[in-house]
């Protein structure tokens, strides 16, 4: 072996802990702010103990604290980030793991231009087409609705070139034999290809969680009405620098409460999250 | 691509219906907005909205022709370069010294992936937090040494702001794929440099540097997107743009010209030469899969 060497190891943990540090502080700072009195904030530099006021914010914040600020509680602002959340992962799985399956698993005239139509909104993110975008959303009445907030993002090429490769790995003689025991096209799906697909679901539900949770640009047009923001817009709305009486104290623990989520669901489903990251990639 | 020969079932009504929902969506939500954006681009309304008229390429020569566009370009280019870099660099570093380490990889990992969940807007705001000039301590800490630091006020230091936070969020995601490339290096190569007398350094740089070429390119083109279309939140919650014009991206600025300026020709013009940079950025992702790296 060649890396035998302590002192090189030793610099190897120097760094990572170092790195650590960075990539957690601006997280950890927020935390800390958030149990700080607004005076405190207000008064730099900050301490980097946590102050004596979790419970007092984290309270004032949960119970109508936001509210005052932005129009909306945050208990509402979190149920419709996890409404979008949700919905985007769960549909994007349903409709991209169906069209795979038609794809992988029929023969049908058109099939590889209908495989090109749905590869091809790769290259057309929201953010190429907003101005259009929103005028069909207008039109349908889909402004300040969950289905304007979840329908248009649920389509992904990615999640059905996914289980397109994951689908064409499953053996011919699988399809063979469960055909000749008398499985038609739907007991294959449910009783074979579902359970095979098992991890590659949890894998890409990870993703797509997270996906949802963080989208921006989207809920910014689609939502007009305080209630049906999510909290990423909701905070964007309370920070003002201008204005002398910003509550920050309570903007710092929406901040935290905003980013907690997700960040169980990764760590938590680390597994899956790793190996879904690197294989939707390749 | 699927061998002819596979097993198949043979419906024939079946399978149009499981793409049913999939197609019914891409088609109103992605063909239809995306061709209107090409058909107004070349289209020119009068500003109360009454009458519209075919004016060929005219929007695309204004914008390419408009100083604030190409400031736009050159801003989104210095943005972009600045982040892939930074991101891709420290991520490297940290991988290089996680394939090191025996004991404790698994922990350094798990705090090193988290801020993949945080939204880019948030990423944002948090380095606003530390750095804006009100409250911030560490903008507090930089001012005390006698630095004028204010990141509203002089652009270079908002660009400088923003570059940080998109370059922040991204680490994570780049330090995954550096670690899956590094595992998939064969260590009996290093180890023949090894004993040929290669140290430590030289063996980085001819060996596993270049054997990682097939993931640090893949990741380039990742990150050149991921600021090109994931970061407009962060410019939205950090600069708005500003200030004067110093972090106005090309998304940023598609927004704002259509829909805090309501100027259409020129924003369904800017919509469809981002598409033509997506189309480019894509081809060159997908050119290179074929070649890529197969993580074990």
């Amino acid at each position: 072996m060649i890396q035998n060497n302590p002192v090189g190891r030793l610099i190897a943990h120097v760094i990572l802990i170092i790195g650590i540090l960075i990539v957690a502080f601006p997280i950890y700072y927020t935390f800390v702010a958030s149990t700080q009195t607004l005076q405190e904030i207000l008064r730099p530099p900050l301490s980097l103990l946590p102050g004596g006021h979790f419970w007092e914010n984290y309270s004032a914040a949960l119970f109508g604290g936001v509210g005052r600020i932005g129009g909306v509680g945050v208990d509402r602002l979190l149920f419709n980030t996890l409404v979008m959340a949700l919905g985007i992962a769960i549909g994007k799985i349903c409709i991209s793991i169906l069209s795979a399956y038609a794809i992988v698993f029929f023969r049908f005239p058109g099939r590889m231009i209908f495989f090109w139509l749905i590869f091809i909104t790769l290259m057309l993110p929201v953010e190429v087409r907003i101005l259009p975008t929103y005028k069909i959303m207008v039109d349908l009445g889909l402004i300040d609705t969950y289905t304007g907030l979840i329908l248009p993002l649920m389509a992904s090429a990615t999640a059905t070139l996914l289980f397109r490769q994951f689908f064409m790995t499953i053996p011919g003689e699988l399809v063979e034999a469960a055909r000749v025991d008398g499985a038609g096209p739907w007991r294959f799906f449910k009783d074979i290809l579902l359970p095979l697909s098992k991890t590659n679901i949890a894998a890409l539900f990870v993703i797509l969680f997270i996906y949802g949770w963080t989208q921006y640009l989207w809920p910014l047009l689609m939502t007009n009405r305080n209630d049906m923001s999510t909290i990423v817009i909701g905070l964007r709305k309370m920070i003002s620098f201008a204005d002398a009486d910003t509550e920050w104290h309570l903007v710092m623990v929406t901040c935290i409460l905003a980013i907690l989520p997700p960040i169980v669901v990764v760590v938590l489903m680390q597994r899956w999250f790793v190996r879904g990251l690197v294989e939707t990639e390749k | 691509m699927a061998s002819s020969t596979r097993v198949t079932f043979p419906n024939k009504f079946l399978p149009y219906l499981l793409l049913a929902p999939q197609l019914a969506i891409t088609a109103i939500f992605f063909y239809w907005p995306a061709s209107q954006a090409i058909y107004q681009s070349v289209l020119r309304e009068d500003p109360f909205g009454l009458s519209t008229q075919f004016v060929g390429l005219d929007n695309f020569r204004r914008v390419l022709g408009d100083p604030n566009y190409l400031n736009s370009l050159q801003v989104t280019v210095i943005f972009s370069v600045a982040t892939a870099l930074i991101a891709m660099a420290l991520a490297l570093l940290l991988a290089v010294m996680a394939d090191k380490v025996i004991r404790g990889k698994g922990i350094y990992r798990t705090l090193l992936i988290w801020p993949y969940a945080v939204a880019p807007a948030i990423a944002g705001m948090l380095w606003l937090f530390l750095f804006n000039p009100s409250m911030g301590t560490l903008a507090y800490l930089f001012r005390s040494t006698g630095y004028n630091w204010d990141p509203l006020l002089n652009g270079d230091q908002a660009m400088v702001l923003i570059v940080s936070a998109a370059a922040w969020k991204q680490i994570s995601y780049n330090f995954l794929f550096f670690v899956a490339g590094l595992q998939s290096i064969p260590k009996s190569l290093i180890e023949a440099a090894a004993i040929d007398g290669a140290g430590e350094t030289k063996r980085f740089w001819t060996i596993v540097f270049p054997l990682l070429a097939p993931t640090t390119f893949f990741l380039l083109v990742v990150n050149t997107v991921y600021a090109f279309f994931d970061t407009f939140g962060i410019i939205h919650a950090v600069t708005g743009g500003g200030p004067g014009k110093a972090t106005e991206t090309l998304v940023y600025k598609v927004y704002n010209d259509g829909f805090v300026n309501l100027i259409l020709g020129d924003s369904a013009a800017q919509s469809v030469i981002l598409m033509i940079i997506v189309i480019g950025l894509t081809a060159i992702q997908f050119r290179y899969v074929e070649r890529k790296v197969h993580y074990g």
